[in-house]
């Protein structure tokens, strides 16, 4: 037995003890805590002002030393520009312009674009978004592998546990809320549990949130609209303030912290089923807001998920149903960490390991003041309307193009529609 | 390493497409970030579906026509050589080339490699002539005032 007990096995254990009491007791004191009662510390914005200063450094080293061995850097939107020749003037030259715009929309067209990651100007020392990257200085190499080393080492670990200890708070906590009787005091401890546990769930990503116009705040009774690009912006709007989120009710782990929000607070979750249904949910959706004493409903129309460099066709059932809407713009800052989830390419998991193993996330929310259907405006006016005041206010792109194109081709009837107006225009043309 | 391009652009490929087709460095690096992003099936080639995705492409009263313009004749793949031979036939012609003497062969954004190319939307069948039937069919679908414009987004 003598054999198995080592001196330094005991001093070892000691160690680990004292270590993961320091580790936690540093985790509550600078994070959860702060999280339970909103306040900040300010650590994450000064977190946010190394990082740029660092990222500035590293860009221009990049610069500097494609320089000096004469190669072209691959910069996204500038100089690689291919100019077009105008079409000559003859007859038969109709052709030129259809077959120039055709060639023009091959090289880059304003929809596909949406469906991937936005493209950088500058480094953030991640080597997923950068063409650049081959060696180009000691240092340089350094500091990326240091980023690495602090990121996949240090900062994954740490947001992993404050992401369970999240989840798990939440679906603990909203479960024993649910077995208290319906009323006020149900309601006050719903609030606070929820906005508690997302707020951890926003230092677990390390998202750093900048919200503008909190006076414009969705109420109850109301619809809260906002684009998309990915499933964290339900956390960061929550986080802010309480919701009643749409969905439908998926198996596994979402399933279980799903059925355990709404018996906190009423939520609307649809059985796969159901969501076919546009009757059925409109009708839900609009007694849910009839209901004043409910909380207001987050929806997004785009249905899909966007880049944020554009908002694309809103959903027009939503806009239906006559309530007040009130629109929300979220910009991510693409410097830090590349936010969309692309469905297509990664899956939910791998896309949260990414995202936290970002260095951060660093976005914007503007509460633009809610606005009605007016007379005679229809509800795809409507939500055309809302898109616009969005795009505007968050410096996006404001898109006709449908976001189901990302997997769906256009509509025959569409491209039918285009050609027939063509074919007309000719007609009155020899009827001359 | 990047997880868009799977196999990067070597060197001498990037020198080899640009003499041929007489693009810059960045342009053609550009084109291949395009190219690898059209293409779906990251096998390196573009099939015809991966150029009707392109919603602009699809309402194009030429767009199939086009889109056969990248394909020779009786295949179903082009590859990236292929996809800038055929996109340099829409190069400007810049002054310097003009007085150039055809010791090589005629640049691929030369004028009549730009008329060739127009022909050949014309020329449904490639039987190097444009029946009145062919010349009809375009016009079916090709509204002959100019100010009509595709883009009628921003």
């Amino acid at each position: 037995m003598e054999l198995f007990f080592n001196p330094f096995d005991n001093l070892l254990c000691i160690l680990l003890g004292i270590s993961f009491t320091v580790w936690f007791t540093l985790l509550l004191v600078f994070i959860i805590v702060p999280a339970i009662f909103g306040v900040s510390f300010g650590i994450r914005r000064l977190y946010m002002k190394t990082l740029l200063k660092v990222f500035e450094w590293a860009t221009l080293r990049i610069e500097r030393g494609a320089k000096e061995k004469n190669h072209h850097l691959y910069k996204p939107y500038s100089n690689g520009k291919v100019y077009l020749d105008s079409a000559p003037e003859f007859e038969m030259s109709d052709i030129f312009y259809f077959a120039r715009r055709g060639v023009e929309s091959i090289m880059d067209d304003e929809v596909t674009k949406r469906f991937s990651a936005e493209e950088l100007e500058s480094w953030n020392l991640l080597t997923r978004s950068n063409y650049n990257f081959h060696y180009i200085s000691l240092r340089l190499t350094v500091l990326w592998g240091l980023g690495l080393l602090i990121r996949y080492g240090f900062l994954l670990p740490l947001r992993v546990t404050l992401a369970f200890t999240g989840v798990g708070l939440l679906v603990f906590l909203t479960s024993v809320i649910g077995l208290l009787p319906n009323g006020r005091m149900k309601n006050f401890l719903s609030e606070k549990v929820h906005l508690m546990c997302y707020r951890i769930c926003v230092r677990a990503l390390t998202a750093i949130i900048t919200y503008h116009d909190s006076e414009n705040k969705p109420k109850n009774g109301g619809l809260c609209v906002a684009n998309h690009t990915s499933p964290i912006d339900v956390i960061i709007l929550a986080s802010d303030g309480c919701y009643a989120m749409v969905g439908q009710i998926h198996g596994g782990l979402m399933g279980v912290i799903q059925k355990s929000m709404v018996k906190a607070c009423p939520h609307i979750w649809f059985e796969r089923s159901e969501v076919k249904d546009r009757h059925l949910v409109a009708k839900r959706l609009s007694d849910h807001v009839e209901d004043k004493s409910k909380l207001p409903i987050l929806i997004f129309p785009e249905g899909t998920c966007i880049n944020n460099t554009s908002v694309m066709m809103f959903k027009k059932g939503s806009f239906e149903i006559g309530a007040t809407v009130y629109p929300v713009a979220i910009k991510y800052d693409p410097r830090f960490g590349d936010a969309f989830w692309n469905s297509s390419k990664f899956g939910m998991v791998n896309y949260l390991l990414r995202m936290m193993s970002s260095w951060a996330i660093v976005c914007s929310v503007w509460y633009l003041p809610p606005m009605s259907r007016e007379e005679g405006e229809d509800a795809v006016q409507f939500a055309n309307r809302v898109k616009a005041a969005i795009a505007r206010q968050g410096g996006l792109v404001d898109l006709l193009w449908d976001g189901g194109l990302k997997r769906a081709k256009v509509k025959d009837t569409f491209k039918e529609e285009q050609q027939k107006l063509y074919s007309k225009m000719l007609h009155n043309q020899s009827l001359n | 390493m990047g997880s868009r391009a799977s196999t990067l652009l070597r060197e001498e490929e990037i020198e080899e497409i640009k003499k041929e087709t007489g693009f810059s460095h960045s342009q053609i690096t550009r084109l291949y970030s395009r190219f690898t992003s059209l293409d779906k099936g990251e096998n390196g080639t573009l099939s015809r579906e991966d150029f009707q995705r392109i919603p602009e492409l699809a309402i194009n009263p030429l767009g199939d026509r086009i889109i056969n313009a990248f394909f020779p004749e009786g295949e179903d793949q082009v590859n990236f050589r292929g996809f800038m031979r055929t996109l340099a036939h829409f190069r400007p012609i810049e002054d310097n080339e003009k007085n150039k003497n055809s010791s090589a062969s005629e640049p691929l954004n030369s004028r009549t490699n730009k008329l060739l190319f127009a022909f050949r939307l014309y020329d449904l069948d490639r039987d190097d002539k444009i029946s009145r039937d062919e010349l009809l069919q375009v016009l079916e679908k090709v509204d002959v005032e100019q100010k009509m414009s595709i883009r009628f987004l921003h």
